[in-house]
Parts: structure tokens; sequence; C-alpha cells
């Protein structure tokens, strides 16, 4: 038999045991803080007119070129490697309410869990950013992503991945992201994230009939910079926000995979089992050929 | 044709000094086509101001500013100050009367009883019902009582105005005087309301004359307004609404973006929510003289729910969408794969495999010949 079965399983299940060994930590104590410089953004689905100069803007300010499908000059159907910012449409009968899609910069981001090569990072100011210099192009950040926000430039020979990057090259020069700055109602607004979620929170408080009861990043996966608000009778599903708890999205994997690599005992354990197999292989049928 | 000169000796009779025939049915047209009717009804309207069948009209003044009768009298084109005294047989208007005191109050009853169930009541400004009323009081008499007893005689009661219409001005907050419109004062009444502030004078005139003509009142809406002006709201019809659709808005008064006439939505313009018909009947035909024609956000002045009561330079919402299919849904469709594709995909992944396995059959067998030579 060219496989031990037994030492294999024995192997396994030492792998098993070091995974073990470490009792996932509750989601609480699992979440990651705002950086103290973190800046998001909050959108109103109940103050946004869904007039698409946020989207105009993105294009400008982020040099993207623009996306017809139809007659229309510029109609984008949902985000791609040319749209990172869209206005999307939720209709039920007569009750209609926009909606705002861009990255969310969680505060411990999927798709930094999930780049093996480091491309995604939170840098300044907690954005969550892509640099593309060491990206081998496995996507498994748009994967990972629950929002489903990254992209890939698939119509590209070399193709790079497309996200909201809050404006950064923006935030650099003293200004603001674009969406922000032209949004004529001041749906969507720039800020600091602790400021932001008081003003969540104020508007909550202002205005409980209003609003669903709940903003919408606070804690979701973890809890995102970009925080969201809807009218009492849209709730956030309906506007395409995935229902997470409030463990940060990587935390499963990252249990996963950091208990097994865990004082990196489980894979000395493996090999030196599958190595104790192969040297009592060698010995039954040394005398072969 | 001849034009009639002021002051010319003219073959065709003068329907009133200075307005030929061709201007008067053109100011006919006009009214008609204001409330929807075909130009022939407006050659119709004429021949029944001609015909001696105009209106008796009976204009009450309550709690206002009398800026829609002053705008009536304004309007410039053409000459429609003279034109309103010969459409319609103005039997009161204390504005215009040239009796005062008890005069003007016989004239008014005189006017009541002789066109009784017949006469057009146009009433201008709000009706206080606070402390009995008391805050508006004619001869004696409360504007409750005075709207209450000619509203009952008449046989079409028009509210010009947005004070007569749903309050207006002395409505605002606080109301101290408890000031409401003509229709909550006459319950039960169809009381046909041109609001605005001031009202354009061409969607009353229109309404006047189809009632004179035909005896009948424009289609209304729940708010007793005619349809066929204040169907549809500003921003429907705006001569800006190219700017909200590519997203220019004027940013501040004076900027770039103002002086090439964007859009006035981050101004607080209340296009958005007004019904009204301003940005096609522009105001006393004057091109232009509108609030968005210069400049200035829409006040929206015909809306109970905004006019002095929403802040001037607040945001409203947009509730009709137009146009909404060039959204995109919530969860896009995706490009679905066809039976064909799948069949296609399942053969050549089939045969992929079924070459896979011949070849590493024939790799298994390939050895032993080559060991037999």
């Amino acid at each position: 038999m060219a496989v031990d079965r037994r030492a294999l399983l024995k192997g396994l299940s030492a792998a098993a045991a070091a995974a073990a060994v470490t009792p996932p930590a509750s989601a609480a104590a699992q979440r990651k803080p705002a950086p103290p410089d973190a800046v998001g953004m909050l959108y109103d689905a109940t103050l946004c007119i869904g007039c698409k100069t946020c989207v105009v803007a993105c294009r400008k300010a982020n040099n993207l070129e623009y996306e017809a499908h139809s007659t229309l000059w510029d109609d984008p159907v949902d985000l791609s490697g040319r749209t990172k910012n869209i206005i999307k449409l939720y209709r039920e009968g007569s009750r209609v309410s926009y909606m705002k899609q861009q990255c969310m910069h969680c505060l411990d981001p999927g798709c930094v869990g999930a780049c093996m090569m480091g491309s995604f990072q939170k840098r300044e100011h907690g954005i969550v950013t892509w640099k593309g210099d060491r990206c081998i192009g496995c996507r498994y950040c748009a994967v990972a992503c629950p929002y489903n926000i990254p992209k890939f430039e698939w119509d590209k020979a070399f193709p790079l991945v497309v996200k909201c990057e809050l404006c950064s090259h923006r935030l650099a020069e003293g200004k603001i992201p674009a969406c922000c700055e032209v949004c004529p109602r001041h749906a969507v607004i720039y800020g600091s994230y602790p400021e932001l979620l008081a003003e969540a929170k104020r508007r909550l408080a202002e205005q409980p009939d209003h609003y669903y009861p709940k903003v919408f990043g606070e804690h979701d996966g973890g809890g995102t910079q970009v925080l969201y608000l809807t009218a009492r009778d849209v709730p956030f599903e309906k506007l395409g926000l995935p229902t997470l708890d409030e463990e940060p999205v990587p935390h499963l994997v990252r249990t996963v995979q950091h208990g097994i690599y865990k004082g990196f005992i489980a894979p000395v354990v493996l090999y030196v089992a599958l190595g104790a197999v192969m040297l009592r292989n060698r010995k039954k049928g040394g005398g072969h050929e | 044709m001849q034009r009639s000169q002021p002051g010319a000796v003219s073959s065709t009779p003068d329907y009133s000094p200075g307005v030929d025939r061709r201007d008067f049915i053109k100011i006919c047209c006009m009214a008609a086509a204001a409330v929807g009717l075909p130009p022939a009804a407006g050659l119709k309207m004429a021949e029944a101001v001609a015909k001696g069948l105009k209106p008796s009209v009976i204009w009450l003044h309550f709690q206002e500013c009398t800026g829609c009768t002053e705008t009536l009298l304004r309007t410039s084109h053409p000459g429609v100050a003279e034109l309103i005294l010969d459409l319609i047989s103005l039997d009161y208007s204390e504005t215009l009367l040239a009796a005062a005191g008890k005069q003007a109050e016989e004239a008014l009853h005189a006017a009541m009883h002789a066109h009784e169930g017949k006469f057009v009541c146009v009433v201008e400004g709000a009706i206080p019902l606070k402390d009995g009323g008391i805050y508006c009081q004619i001869g004696g008499r409360t504007a409750k009582a005075i709207m209450e007893e000619v509203g009952g005689k008449a046989g079409a009661i028009i509210a010009i105005g947005s004070c007569a219409s749903w309050g207006g001005i002395p409505s605002a907050d606080p109301n101290p005087t408890g000031a409401v419109g003509a229709p909550a004062v006459l319950p039960g009444k169809t009381v046909v309301t041109i609001p605005g502030c001031p009202a354009n004078p061409y969607n009353l005139l229109g309404t006047v004359l189809q009632y004179a003509t035909f005896g009948t009142l424009p289609a209304l809406d729940s708010k007793g307004r005619p349809l066929t002006s204040y169907a549809r709201v500003i921003h429907e019809d705006c001569p800006r609404r190219p700017h909200f659709d590519a997203g220019r808005f004027v940013r501040q008064f004076g900027d770039e973006g103002h002086r090439l006439g964007w859009c006035l939505y981050q101004m607080g313009c209340k296009g958005p929510a007004t019904h009204a018909n301003c940005s096609l009947q522009h105001f006393g035909e004057v091109p232009g003289a509108w609030p968005i024609g210069i400049g200035h956000p829409c006040f929206g002045c015909t809306e109970q729910t905004l006019a002095f009561r929403a802040p001037l330079h607040a945001t409203v919402g947009i509730d009709r969408p137009t146009p909404p299919d060039t959204y995109p849904p919530i969860h896009p469709e995706r490009g679905g794969v066809s039976a064909v594709a799948t069949g296609v995909a399942g053969l050549v992944g089939g045969a992929l495999i079924g070459a896979g396995l011949m070849a590493s059959k024939k790799l298994g067998e390939g050895p032993s010949p080559q060991k037999e030579e």
C-alpha cells in the first residue's frame, strides 16, 4: 500500500487539534477598532434624489471612461472596471429608493484578509487601497468581499483591480471625495468616522419614524467606515446590503488559517508524519527494482 | 388686413377702445389655451363676449396683498388690463370699484341678486376663523359671513392666489388669525383653486371664460386645481432641466454655473415638488419673468406644504424620478447561459475527459511494446 491511511489520519488529526487549541474569541473582542485618523462617508438614502451627479463626478475625479449599455451616453448597470460608484434604484410598486454603491472601507476588510500578496491594505485614514505592483490577478478579493465591490478589468489585456479608494488622491490635495463634494442635497457626506457615526445617530434620534432604526456599518461585518441610513419601510436588504453579523468578515477564515499555522506546529507534525510514512514505505519495498 | 389705429374710424365695430377684433380673438384663444381648450373655443368665447354674454364676476378681497389683482391689471401683452373689463363684467371689486362705503355694499348686493346662481365669485385672500373671524371685517361683517353668503349664491367659485386657495402668507406659522383658504370655509362646494403668489392671470382668465362660454369648469385635481395648469410639476418642464440631468448645479449664487444658467436645485429650488405651469406659461406673458427664469430657485408658492413653510434654500425630495428606466436595479440581471451553450460546453468537456482517459490508458500501455522491441 502506497499511502499509510493510519499515519495520514494521525497527522491530519494532529493538525486539527492544533487548530482547535485556540478557541475562537468572541466577535466583539475580535473587532478591530477604527484607526484614530479614520475618515469615511455617510449616505442617507432618504435624502438621495438619484441625480447621479456623484457618478459623473467620480468618473472625472478618477479618470474613468463612460460606460454605455444602451443609447444613453453613460448608463453603467453595476460596479465594474470602469465604474467605482453607482446609483441604483430600488422599486417595489410605487415605492422607490435610491442606493449608492461603492467601497465600504471596512474596519476589518475581507479583501485585505483574502489578498495573499498584500496588494490590498488599509492605509492612511483607514482607506482600503489596492496597489497593483504585487497583484497576481487571483481575484480572491472579489470573492471575499461581502459587498461585491472589487472589480476586475475583464476587457483589458493587462487588467487591474478597480474599486473606490475614497478619492485618496484628492484627500492628499486637501480636497474631499468627489461624490461628497458635488452631491446637491448632501445625501452623501464626508467626514471623520466618529463624527459621521454621531451624525447618523443624531438623525436616527431626531426622526425615529422616518428612518429604519439602524446605522448600517456601525457593527455589520465588523464595522465599515462608510455608513448608511435608509427609510423606515425600506430595510437595508432591499437596497442590496448583505445581512452580516457583528463578526468581522475575514474572522472565520483567519481563525482557521492562523490556527493551522499557529507556532508552525501543525505543518511540522504533518510533514513529520508524511516523512515517517515515506521512510516506512522505502524500508518495506527497499529491494524493489 | 388693415388694423385699426387708436382713434381712427373703423368700419368694424371696436370691442374696446384701443383693441381691435384680431387682438381680441387672440387673447380669447390664449385664454382658451391656458385651460387646455382648442383654438375654436377661443373664437366661441370671443363671440359670446361680443354678444354681451359676459360673465358677471364678483371679486371678493380678504386677507391679502391685492397682488393677484395687481398682476392681472399689469399683464403687458396685449393689454389684458383693458380686456379683462370687456371679457367679463366685473360687477363688484373692492380694488377697482369707483364706489365706496354704503354705495359699494349696495353694488355687491345688486350684482349678487341680479345674477343669482349664475355669477362667478372670485375670492382673493385668506379668511380668518380665530376669535369668531373678527380679524377681517368689511361693512361690519366678517370675511367668513361674506364668503358664505356670496359663495352660497354663486354659480362658480374660484379662489385666486395661494391665500384664497389654502391660506397663503396669512396662514404661515404661527397663523395668529387662524387664516384658511376658501375651500375650508365652503365645505361641500366646488371651489376652483388657482394657487400662486401671485397666481398666473391666464389660469384665472381661462377658467372664467370656459365657465362663461360652456358653463363648465376645467377638470380639477384633489386640491381643486385645474389639471390644465397644475397637473405637472415645474421640474418636468423646466428649461434648466437638462442641467439637472447632467449634474450641473449652481453651487452658490454668482458662481460660474449660476452665470451660465445651470440647475438651481442645490440652491433650494422647489420645482421638483411644485405643481404649476410657470415654466410653460411665463408670468404675465413676459418671457423669462418667473423665479427660475431670473436665476432664483422656485419658491413653491402654489404648494401649501412648501411656501412660507419650507426654508427658502432647503432642498426638496423628488417624488417622480423621470426617466426611471435609466437606473440599474439593486441586483442587476446577469447574462444567462443558454441551453445550447450548456450543451456545447458539455460536449467539449466530455470529449476532453474522454481524450484524457484514452491518453492515460495508452500511456499505461505504452512501455510494454517498447520493452518487446
